[in-house]
């Protein structure tokens, strides 16, 4: 320790100079500074983070939620065609509650939609360019031994179309056939899979009653959607059908069909179980919807049938679907917010316990700004940093949403952005108000704090 | 503009007779008054004092508590300003300068030494010596060389990685010695530098304030203690915001 003069670059003073300006090198320095004081409050810094945290996760997985259900809502609705308007019969109230009373002879009900009002619709509206009518009976169909009770549709030939399904394989039947009561079907997936678990069942017949079917073709599964079901029978029940001519349905099966109840036996007589009506254009479906509607109020004494637009269910579920993100981004909002302001409370503590070290650079030479820096720093780390977990949770979880209860979730790229920019925003406005306590500390009165 | 401009070269009080010292003046106090306000009532701490400190002497303030020393310690350190009066260090009157001249000009032209050494906690010695380097905007690379050497010259090379707490008092007041050094100060102003130290760290701490003097260095020490005021070549004792005595030894 014999010579303590350096030989170092000669230090001159030249701060007035020379001031030392913004560059990155010094950011850097800062950054590092603020990272290490931030890493020696660990527990404190996580637990400071944590409101950012969830604010930020909760953010990108509702926003993800949402957007899956209001994708899924309408790829729904689009199934069911957006030029499309879907007229089903319904028991009527009173009826449902008359039918179980008494032990008497079983009575059928008649209710629900007929072929003349079909006719008048298609007579009397105009843009109406198709109706594909359908009866829908529950029954038992065979396979040899093995049975499967299942839906089964009478229908024309446009059905498949109308309701954008797909043939797997074979074809529909044809117009000839529905003028001929022909005996042939198309199964769905699903059915062919439980009937002909190894063979194809392309060419081979089923049983219905007493009377055999030969299978045509096979229907893809994926387009049932619940919307599209009947209303009679268990409405419920899975997207197991077959289809066969609506002519085949009323000559095999009668109009009036039998059920065991849990009160006895029941019978109703439904002509129609239900009709797409097609129309030429999307701008006039909701409008024809109600003209339906008014038709069959005056056809019908009772209210026996229901009119759903799909079109005006995808408009509502899309205003739904506003209103659930309005009520997300304000919950997230607010969560953010109270994380700030742990952030803020954290900031105020640190600043507080911190006022010697503040004191301590404010006489080596640190300006007002360089304190400032230093805190807003700090605070957008940890904002930052608090933000970056969040991202990575919220695209967790919507994935294990994903996984282990199959829901749809999206997570649009605009959400992690949006949310950790706002995160980031939020370290700098709450961090502003602890720095500006920092740096207008009295030097001599921070070195002096215990 | 030159120098004696700016500040009228001074008539040395004393014979410069004490190692090192020269007639020039690197620090002058002119009439320092300092006024406390607390509420309605004002008191006055310092009574217009005035002095001048010569380069590479080594000067003591001494004086009881309630004097005025700190006060006079925080003028001297840029820390506060005079109510009235001038403050010229080396070639400027700091006395109406702003909160961003005087965070350069202490950062520049002084070396603080504090009593309960002030290092920051969290950073090494490294660090916390190239801290003021830093606020001087010297560069990555600069500032390392330099706090290295000072690092070896106070004798803890081997401990620049070493955080404050794993080191004792004499080196931690070492480390505070070598951080007033960085910046090759105009004057080094030490508060009550052994005050926390037990008397063999302490004197450790004082033969390297000897060495600093030997070398040109300005020192200014604020201390209660005679036996410390003795190794200064200059003591000035206060007493009631008054300079009571000026003495060279």
């Amino acid at each position: 320790m014999s010579d303590l003069s350096l030989d170092a670059p000669v230090n001159t003073y030249r701060s007035r100079a020379n001031p030392p300006r913004f560059n990155f090198l010094r950011f850097k320095k800062i950054t590092e500074i603020g990272i290490k004081s931030i890493y020696s409050h660990g527990l404190r810094s996580l637990l400071t983070v944590l409101g950012i945290v969830i604010g930020v996760a909760a953010v990108i997985a509702m926003l993800a939620v949402s957007e899956g259900a209001s994708f899924e809502a309408q790829q729904q609705f689009r199934d069911l065609g957006a030029t499309n308007i879907l007229v089903k019969s319904v028991k009527p109230v009173e009826i449902e509650q008359n039918s179980n009373q008494g032990f008497g002879p079983p009575q059928a009900v008649v209710y629900g939609l007929t072929n003349a009002d079909i006719r008048t619709i298609r007579e009397s509206i105009p843009g109406v360019t198709n109706v594909i009518s359908s009866r829908i009976v529950k029954k038992n169909i065979w396979n040899l031994g093995r049975s499967m009770n299942t839906d089964v549709v009478g229908t024309t030939v446009d059905y498949p179309i109308s309701r954008n399904y797909n043939l797997r394989s074979g074809r529909f039947f044809s117009q000839a056939e529905v003028r001929d009561h022909a005996n042939v079907v198309v199964l769905s997936d699903e059915v062919a899979r439980q009937l002909f678990p190894i063979d194809n069942p392309l060419g081979q017949s089923i049983r219905i009653d007493s009377d055999y079917y030969n299978i045509v073709g096979i229907m893809e599964s994926e387009g049932f959607s619940n919307l599209g079901q009947n209303q009679a029978g268990s409405s419920n029940s899975a997207p197991s059908r077959i289809f066969l001519p609506i002519t085949s349905s009323r000559s095999r099966f009668g109009e009036t069909t039998t059920r065991q109840t849990a009160g006895g036996m029941e019978s109703e007589t439904v002509e129609l179980h239900e009709a797409i009506i097609q129309v030429t254009d999307q701008d006039t479906v909701i409008e024809i919807g109600e003209v339906i509607e008014q038709i069959l109020a005056r056809r019908h004494g009772k209210v026996d049938y229901s009119v759903e637009v799909p079109l005006a269910l995808l408009r509502q579920a899309e205003e739904s679907a506003l209103r659930d993100s309005i009520v997300t981004g304000a919950i997230a909002g607010i969560s953010l917010l109270v994380g700030g302001i742990g952030i803020m409370n954290i900031m105020l503590a640190s600043v507080t316990e911190r006022t010697r070290e503040i004191g301590i650079r404010r006489a080596l030479g640190a300006k007002k700004k360089d304190i400032i820096t230093q805190f807003l720093i700090e605070a957008v780390i940890l904002s930052g940093v608090g933000g970056l977990i969040g991202v990575f949770l919220g695209i967790i979880i919507p994935f294990a949403i994903s996984l282990f209860w199959g829901m749809t979730t999206i997570v649009t790229p605009l959400a992690p952005i949006l949310a950790f920019s706002i995160s980031a925003l939020i370290g700098v406005i709450f961090g502003i108000y602890p720095s500006m306590r920092a740096a207008d500390m009295d030097p001599v009165e921070a070195l002096r704090h215990e | 503009m030159s120098i004696s401009e700016r500040m009228p070269q001074p008539q040395p009080r004393a014979a410069s007779s004490g190692l090192a010292t020269s007639n020039e003046v690197v620090a002058r106090l002119e009439e320092i008054r300092k006024t406390y306000y607390m509420g309605q009532l004002s008191v006055e701490v310092l009574h217009g004092i005035s002095l001048d400190f010569f380069a590479g002497d080594y000067i003591s303030i001494m004086g009881p508590s309630g004097c005025g020393k700190s006060t006079l310690m925080n003028i001297l350190g840029c820390l506060d300003q005079p109510t009235s009066g001038k403050y010229y260090l080396g070639e400027e009157d700091t006395s109406q300068m702003d909160d961003d001249d005087l965070s350069s000009i202490r950062g520049a032209r002084l070396g603080f030494i504090f009593q309960s050494y002030n290092l920051i906690q969290q950073l090494n010695v490294l660090e916390n010596i190239e801290m003021p380097l830093f606020y001087q905007g010297y560069n990555e690379q600069d500032s390392h060389d330099i706090a290295m050497q000072l690092a070896e010259k106070v004798g803890l090379a081997e401990r620049v990685d070493h955080k404050p707490y794993e080191l004792s008092g004499g080196q931690q007041q070492r480390v505070a010695i070598a951080r007033a050094l960085s910046v090759d100060p105009l004057i080094i102003l030490a508060d009550e530098p052994t005050g926390n130290l037990d008397s063999k760290s302490g004197a450790e701490i004082l033969n390297l304030f000897d060495e600093l003097h030997g070398q040109g260095k300005t020192l200014i020490m604020v201390t209660h203690s005679d036996e410390l005021a003795e190794r200064s070549r200059r003591q000035i004792r206060l007493l009631d915001g008054r300079v009571e005595s000026d003495e060279r030894s």
